[in-house]
């Protein structure tokens, strides 16, 4: 058998969906291939969607136990791990249902199988139920995806050692967990399984967790976190796992000064050291397409690969590897391929690490700034000063400007606090749009809100916010 | 070894150009100089020099290619010991220091060996290789580039210096209509706060990219607000078979630009005849002279004369507005543009100096021009700069017509047929040749009795040549 498409997605994510969406509304016609059943890839099966709705679990009872401060004592709380999964798994049955009915509106065909290019215009398609199908198409868009890393010199399998998605099935609670990786993925799983009731303790490479965020904003994490992980080894790595009768055997060696060395029995392990992009399996080597040492796919400022009629998104085409940057390349290798000009071009892409409190940034981070020699200045507000953090118990938080001392445009955008998540957008938008200080500080911000953290550090680049006070600096 | 030769910069703010012929093969060897290309760009059809010698083993680009400066079109493979000396014509393209200093040098022996060059082969029915190789003796149109600029600043040139690592400061919705209108949002100015970007700042920068660039300011600013977009065109094919093609770089330029002198030039056309009898006797006798020099003394190159004269006598004419500063600008140099019909559209190059030049020269000059105008050869440096521009349509026919203002000019001479009419004169009809002119002008600086004078005074001199003797001297 054999069809004919105009526009074929291989793989629907949700860059891949996305793509295909726009695709169809552009007037095309389109075939996705996906191996699962409804649309919405790692993101929507065990990845964002999943890990949010366990966590929104967590933070709830971390709210509860904290209400002991507030005159309010909720008995300790039962877990019930099958009701947990059961939610979980509600939750996300939930919005792959949408997302199947979407694509049938819009009239995209969804092809359940994997596929495999034959040439530049066809791919062979390995249907889950068994027989192959030939598609040809004008375009392609490749949004296959990345898969969790394995740690290099590991060559174990096990029921015991996890990765994201296995650890997402939650087959029980472990007594005792090592997060190896200490980077979003890690740490938020580990805060998942800490709060149930596991012992957890996490191994870095790097001489911090969450690399890549400013580490005043990390401060604010680690603060409020000394009791979820049993211990944080950073400036360490895994020399070696093995199974062992009770658990599995973790031998630790230093990675630098500093790293802890010694071994210790885990009953469960999560890798979360990364991603590998899912490039192998397409017989790329058929068309040409190419790929960089890693095997992320090259592309350039419309997702093109190097063969004109194949574009490819999301994971697949490298960093960052997040569902928001997948969703803008495939709404742009949508529109290029339908003949609009266009380009993937954002001044930035957020990042939010959603743990308790929560971490996010954008645009440009003093780490960057420092590495990149680019001037800056930090205008900070202690959510300590702010009426509506205290009253919900994250005094703690931080909000901080990074701002061109030249032209007082915003550079960059951070937030430690609960919902900081939520808050970062507004800090998108004043990157996105070249905002000024001053258009931060004169636009009215709610009260009481997180949100007039923003405004308030606004106002502190000028020296004169409200609710702190700073001396006036000798001229 | 094999050099890579990029587009050379062709002339001030062309940053692109499509390659209308290739001029060369694989396989032939070439001099430094040789012909590569004919590129047309906004303002004319050029022919690009090679900056190396060599053979030449690949050819990157092919017709109707849309080829920027700076792009790689061809590779060369030089002769060993040549690599030094031909390495730094290519590297010149870029525009280092030491491609300043040879560019000063390189500007200054090709202009003096210019006209020489011409002046031995005046004829326009020259061989075409001659004034071909006239027209490349300045040779790499690069290296003149520095040296043309310096002595004409241009107001806006440069792209602004924004700082590295820092997204430009637009926000994303200017940056994609950059993007549909082709405009390279890193070389427009921000006039916003901090050097914001806006979409009007996108739109004014379009416009000066259309006008030339060389001649921003008042007229394209003027354009700003609200020019009706022509109404849909209908659907001929009820009517009987329509066919298309696509409207040259010439034909678009010549319809930018009447459009916009006609919607910012409040246009008056004022009529006279002058009795140009004796003038014919004039020309017969003495252009025997202006031939055993090799030209033809033809009615435009007297007018050229006629109207350098009516120029320094009436400089309003020799004048431009500044709108954004509410002045007038006068130029104490008299060079006019004659308007040339050639098989790709209307050129006007530009014949400098006019006052300082003898008719004979001009005779020589104007064919020159005209010929290499008509054969592609012209410069488009040799078209900039006019003050004032003659449009002698009589040897096509007709009795009057209202020529358009080039901007920022604020006058035209429009030439018609000249015939044998009755003149009554001391009680009798005599026949008497009698050449109808035009002369539209800017009503914003030149009033109508101004007009009429300044015409009326070209027809008294065409008339009695002694009377711009006397009457006439430097204003």
């Amino acid at each position: 058998m054999s069809k004919q498409t105009e526009t074929l997605v291989i793989g629907a994510g949700p860059g891949g969906y996305t793509a295909a969406f726009l695709a169809a509304d552009l007037g095309r016609k389109v075939i996705m291939v996906d191996p699962l059943d409804n649309p919405g890839g790692v993101c929507l099966h065990w990845g964002c969607i999943p890990t949010k709705a366990l966590l929104h679990i967590v933070k709830v009872m971390s709210e509860a136990e904290e209400a002991k401060k507030w005159g309010v004592t909720f008995s300790k709380p039962k877990v019930d791990i099958d009701g947990v999964r059961a939610f979980k798994d509600s939750v996300v049955k939930q919005l792959v249902g949408g997302t199947s009915r979407l694509a049938k509106k819009r009239k995209v065909e969804h092809l359940k199988g994997t596929a495999r290019f034959t040439d530049g215009n066809t791919v062979e398609v390995a249907l889950n139920d068994g027989g192959t199908e030939t598609v040809s198409f004008q375009n392609a868009i490749i949004a296959t995806g990345a898969t969790s890393a394995r740690l290099p010199n590991v060559e174990l399998e096990s029921d015991r050692l996890l990765y994201a998605k296995t650890a997402l099935e939650l087959e029980n609670i472990p007594k005792s967990m090592l997060v190896v990786g200490g980077g979003y993925i890690g740490v938020e799983l580990g805060t998942v399984f800490s709060k149930f009731g596991s012992t957890v303790s996490v191994v870095e490479m790097m001489p911090g967790i969450m690399p890549g965020a400013d580490r005043d904003l990390v401060k604010v994490f680690e603060k409020a976190n000394k009791k979820t992980f049993k211990e944080v080894m950073t400036n360490t790595k895994v020399a070696s796992i093995t199974e062992g009768k009770d658990g599995l055997e973790v031998t630790f060696e230093a990675a630098a000064e500093g790293g802890a060395s010694k071994t210790e029995t885990y009953e469960k392990v999560l890798v979360s050291v990364g991603n590998v992009p899912n490039s192998t399996g397409l017989n790329l080597e058929a068309v040409g397409v190419n790929t960089d040492a890693k095997g992320f796919i090259s592309v350039d400022e419309q997702r093109r690969t190097n063969v004109d009629n194949i574009y490819a998104i999301g994971d697949v085409a490298g960093a960052p590897l997040l569902a928001h940057k997948a969703n803008l390349e495939g709404r742009v290798a949508a529109e290029a391929i339908s003949g609009e000009k266009t380009a993937y071009e954002p001044a930035t892409i957020p990042a939010v690490e959603y743990t308790d409190p929560e971490i996010a940034w954008c645009g440009l981070t003093e780490n960057e700034a420092t590495e990149k020699g680019i001037e800056y200045e930090v205008a900070s507000f202690p959510w300590a000063a702010s009426g509506r953090a205290i009253a919900m118990g994250t005094s703690e938080g931080l909000t901080k400007l990074l701002v061109d001392p030249k032209t007082e445009r915003i550079l960059g955008v951070g937030i430690a606090g609960k919902e900081a998540g939520e808050l970062i957008s507004e800090g998108v938008l004043a990157v996105e749009m070249a905002a000024q200080v001053k258009d931060l500080s004169l636009s009215v911000h709610p009260h009481p809100t997180l949100s007039e953290t923003i405004m308030e550090a606004a106002e502190a680049f000028y020296g004169h916010s409200t609710h702190i006070y700073r001396p006036k600096k000798q001229s | 070894m094999v050099k890579d030769i990029q587009l050379p910069e062709i002339s001030e703010n062309v940053e692109s150009g499509s390659v209308m012929s290739i001029l060369v093969s694989v396989g032939d060897v070439i001099r430094d100089g040789d012909s590569l290309l004919e590129i047309e760009t906004d303002k004319a059809a050029v022919e690009v020099p090679s900056p190396a010698g060599g053979k030449i083993t690949e050819i990157l680009i092919s017709e109707g290619d849309e080829v920027s400066i700076g792009q790689n079109i061809m590779k060369v493979e030089t002769e060993a010991e040549a690599g030094g000396g031909g390495g730094a014509g290519a590297e010149d393209t870029g525009g280092g220091e030491s491609g300043a200093e040879a560019a000063a040098a390189g500007g200054g022996a090709g202009g003096e060996e210019e006209k020489p060059a011409a002046a031995e082969k005046p004829t326009e029915q020259a061989p075409s290789e001659e004034p071909a190789a006239a027209a490349e003796k300045p040779k790499p149109a690069a290296q003149e580039q520095p040296a043309a600029a310096a002595s004409q600043p241009a107001p806006e040139a440069a792209p602004p210096q924004r700082p590295e690592g820092v997204p430009v400061p637009a926000a994303p919705s200017t940056r994609r209509l950059a993007r549909e209108i082709g405009v390279d949002i890193q070389q427009v100015a921000g006039t916003g706060p901090g050097g914001r970007i806006s979409i009007e700042d996108v739109k004014t920068h379009a416009k000066q990219m259309l006008g030339g660039g060389a001649q921003p300011g008042a007229p394209a600013a003027a354009a700003g607000g609200g020019v009706p977009q022509p109404a849909p065109l209908p659907d001929f094919s009820k009517w009987g078979e329509t066919s298309r093609e696509p409207m040259s770089k010439v034909r678009q330029i010549t319809a930018d630009n009447t459009t916009r002198s006609w919607q910012t030039i409040p246009h008056v056309t004022q009529f006279d005849n002058a009795d140009v009898t004796a003038l014919e006797e004039f020309r017969r006798k003495y252009g025997k002279r202006v031939e055993k020099a090799g030209g033809k003394l033809t009615v435009t190159a007297m007018l050229l004369k006629i109207s350098a004269r009516a120029l320094q006598h009436f400089p309003r004419f020799n004048a431009s507005l500044d709108s954004q500063t509410k002045e007038i600008v006068y130029k104490h140099y008299v060079n006019v543009g004659v308007a040339v019909d050639t098989d790709r559209g209307l050129l006007v190059p530009v014949i400098k100096d006019v006052d300082k030049k003898s008719i004979t020269d001009l005779a020589l000059e104007l064919a020159d021009v005209a010929g290499r105008a008509r054969s592609k050869k012209i410069k488009p440096e040799e078209m900039d700069g006019g003050n004032f521009t003659i449009s002698n349509l009589g040897g096509v026919g007709g009795t009057a017509f209202t020529p358009v203002v080039l901007p920022p000019q604020v006058a035209i001479l429009g030439v018609a047929r000249s015939s044998y009419q009755p003149v009554y004169k001391n009680g009798e009809f005599e026949p008497r040749v009698i050449l109808p002119l035009s002369l539209s002008y800017d009503h914003r600086i030149i009033d109508g009795a101004d007009g009429a004078r300044f015409l009326r005074w070209i027809c008294d001199v065409m008339e009695n040549p002694l009377y711009a003797d006397l009457e006439g001297g430097q204003a």
